[in-house]
């Protein structure tokens, strides 16, 4: 059934939608741009994206971000997942755990960070990558076991069954039927945890040290000498990275839920 | 083969199967019949493993497998809702028990091969699971588990989620493959003329507890208590003054339009029923606040109308007695 929509109610969510894209939208026309100052449109130009891959200092944040990323997305995805299968049967009878691992979604950055921080100097613990790794785990887990987590509740317990009584062992029916199952979840829970992790500079900027400096906290320490069209083109890639990586894991999760209720990611 | 010993089961303090035993025998064909709920999956999931009883013993080919995981039990379970592997064609999926328990390979792919032609599933052998049709993911359902040369195969409504012809069609076979492999079946239904058509044997169960076990044809004729006399077929119940209760099959009792010698009962015909074959009628009776069904065949030529007045009849030997 049709039904006539208010037209004011259209306009409506184009200006929303004007709203959140306007400001992507001027970073991406201003990366473009062929004067240096950021507010007057010159011409066209990719160059900015040029100096930006012979920048030494960006290629050395990109690579720390990168191995942090790949480092703690590898680490969270396997916890997450164990967390997620270790918790499918306690989930019902413990509503307390359940909450207790939502946790690190909902709190604060700024407070995971200083917490963190807290905690690395009360054990004396060298700041550097490997904090900003621990830190980009501890919040990553959730996100992997949420999304791993929905995965196996749609999966139920049959298709196990099924493989126990043909002579599976535990050890087999998670290798050849488990896994495959949930196998999309856990990629689009790594995906996230990759998102996550290559854009985050709240907690990161609380337990980075010196020479752990990544791409985030390398384009907020340019900013304060003003905003060049270098960063412009860094952060037009870094949102075009991120938008296509969220689409993937989006896309995975919902493969294979066919006539299910598509489950979304929890932000 | 199989034997339950004092079985009980109970979730969260809740007894679903009431102590029970029961022997099943090698090579027989037996059912669990009973409305849902009445704890005949249970069962047959405490034979598979997949539920441990709170009390009692089962036994295995005389070997006590109580604790045994479902891994380790010689026998095999078709689901209700076929739980085929999605990510695995056909062929894989009757491959994978062999494939679990090492069998070599050149003996993996004959008995793939006879799975696959005794379910006359050789066309279908390189299709996914979502490609096939209900009826032939059951097949597949089947091929997987007979691979494996269970002694046993245990069977929850295998055939609950198909339309009537389909399964019309798969119960003629599942009895035809049962007699040609010679292997014990425990076949859950609720379906009382499923049981009947394939079973050697039937245990009625309602409620948790057994209420009869026999052959089809002792179950239909000496129903021993109420809910097994009106749960298998149609059934007229009559309660005697003195307490005692006894029921007629609506093929036992005779119309009697001219009532002037006295019947058994009399009543007022409220409906005739034409059903081909047979036609029935279903009368109230006078002085009880209840309705018999009397089945005709093409014998009866009388004409019968709606309203009419007429005596019931029945010889004493189609009484069954009921309950104690």
């Amino acid at each position: 059934m049709k039904q006539k929509t208010n037209p004011l109610l259209s306009i409506h969510s184009y200006i929303v939608i004007a709203f959140i894209y306007l400001p992507v939208l001027m970073i991406l026309i201003f990366s473009f741009n062929t004067s240096r100052i950021s507010s007057k449109w010159e011409g066209f130009t990719f160059k900015w994206y040029g100096s930006l891959f012979s920048n030494r200092y960006v290629m050395d944040a990109l690579m720390n971000s990168l191995t942090i990323a790949i480092t703690s997305t590898i680490i969270a995805t396997v916890l997450g997942t164990i967390a997620a299968i270790a918790l499918r049967n306690a989930l019902k009878k413990s509503k307390t755990v359940l909450g207790m691992l939502y946790l690190p979604i909902v709190v604060p950055d700024i407070i995971m960070g200083l917490s963190l921080l807290l905690l690395f100097s009360q054990f004396h613990f060298p700041l550097g990558k490997w904090t900003i790794i621990i830190a980009h785990v501890t919040f990553s887990i959730s996100y992997v076991y949420v999304i791993v987590a929905s995965r196996i509740s749609g999966m139920g317990k049959q298709l196990e069954e099924a493989a126990q009584d043909l002579g599976a062992s535990p050890w087999q029916t998670f290798r050849h039927i488990t896994l495959p199952a949930i196998w999309p979840g856990v990629l689009a829970g790594a995906i996230m945890a990759f998102t996550l992790s290559i854009d985050d500079f709240m907690i990161s900027f609380f337990v980075s040290g010196p020479n752990s400096t990544t791409l985030p906290i390398y384009i907020y320490g340019l900013v304060k000498r003003g905003i060049s069209p270098e960063i412009n083109a860094l952060c037009t890639i870094m949102i075009f990275v991120s938008v296509g990586l969220i689409l993937l894991a989006q896309w995975l999760q919902n493969k294979g839920n066919r006539g299910k209720k598509a489950s979304t990611l929890p932000f | 083969m199989i034997q339950l010993v004092n079985i009980e089961k109970q979730f969260a303090g809740q007894p679903v199967v009431h102590p029970l035993s029961l022997t099943i025998e090698e090579g027989e064909f037996l059912t669990l019949l009973g409305p849902s709920g009445c704890g005949k999956t249970t069962i047959l999931r405490m034979i598979a493993g997949f539920e441990q009883p709170t009390v009692g013993e089962i036994f295995l080919d005389g070997k006590n497998v109580t604790e045994l995981p479902p891994n380790k039990r010689d026998l095999n379970l078709v689901f209700q809702h076929y739980a085929l592997f999605p990510h695995m064609t056909v062929e894989q999926n009757i491959q994978f028990g062999l494939k679990m328990k090492k069998i070599p390979a050149a003996e993996q792919k004959e008995r793939i091969a006879e799975a696959i032609r005794l379910t006359q599933l050789t066309p279908l052998a390189k299709r996914y699971p979502h490609q096939l049709s209900g009826g032939q993911q059951q097949r597949v359902a089947i091929a997987r588990a007979i691979a494996n040369k269970p002694r046993v195969l245990l069977l929850d409504e295998p055939l609950g989620a198909l339309d009537l012809q389909l399964r019309k069609n798969l119960q003629a076979e599942l009895k035809q493959l049962q007699r040609s492999l010679g292997i014990t079946f425990v076949y859950v239904t609720h379906d009382q003329e499923e049981a009947m058509m394939m079973s050697d044997r039937i245990v009625i169960m309602n409620t948790g507890k057994i209420e009869q076990i026999g052959t089809p044809k002792e179950i239909y004729n000496r129903p021993q208590t109420l809910f097994a006399a009106t749960f298998i077929g149609e059934n007229n119940v009559f309660n005697e003054e003195d307490g005692r209760m006894f029921a007629v099959r609506p093929e036992k009792l005779i119309p009697v339009s001219d009532n002037s010698r006295g019947s058994k009962r009399t009543g007022v015909i409220q409906d005739i029923v034409y059903l081909g074959n047979v036609h029935k009628l279903v009368v109230h009776l006078d002085h009880e606040q209840t309705s018999v069904s009397i089945c005709l065949d093409f014998t009866d030529e009388d004409t019968w109308q709606i309203g009419q007045q007429i005596g019931i009849d029945w010889s004493d030997a189609s009484e069954v007695n009921i309950g104690p």
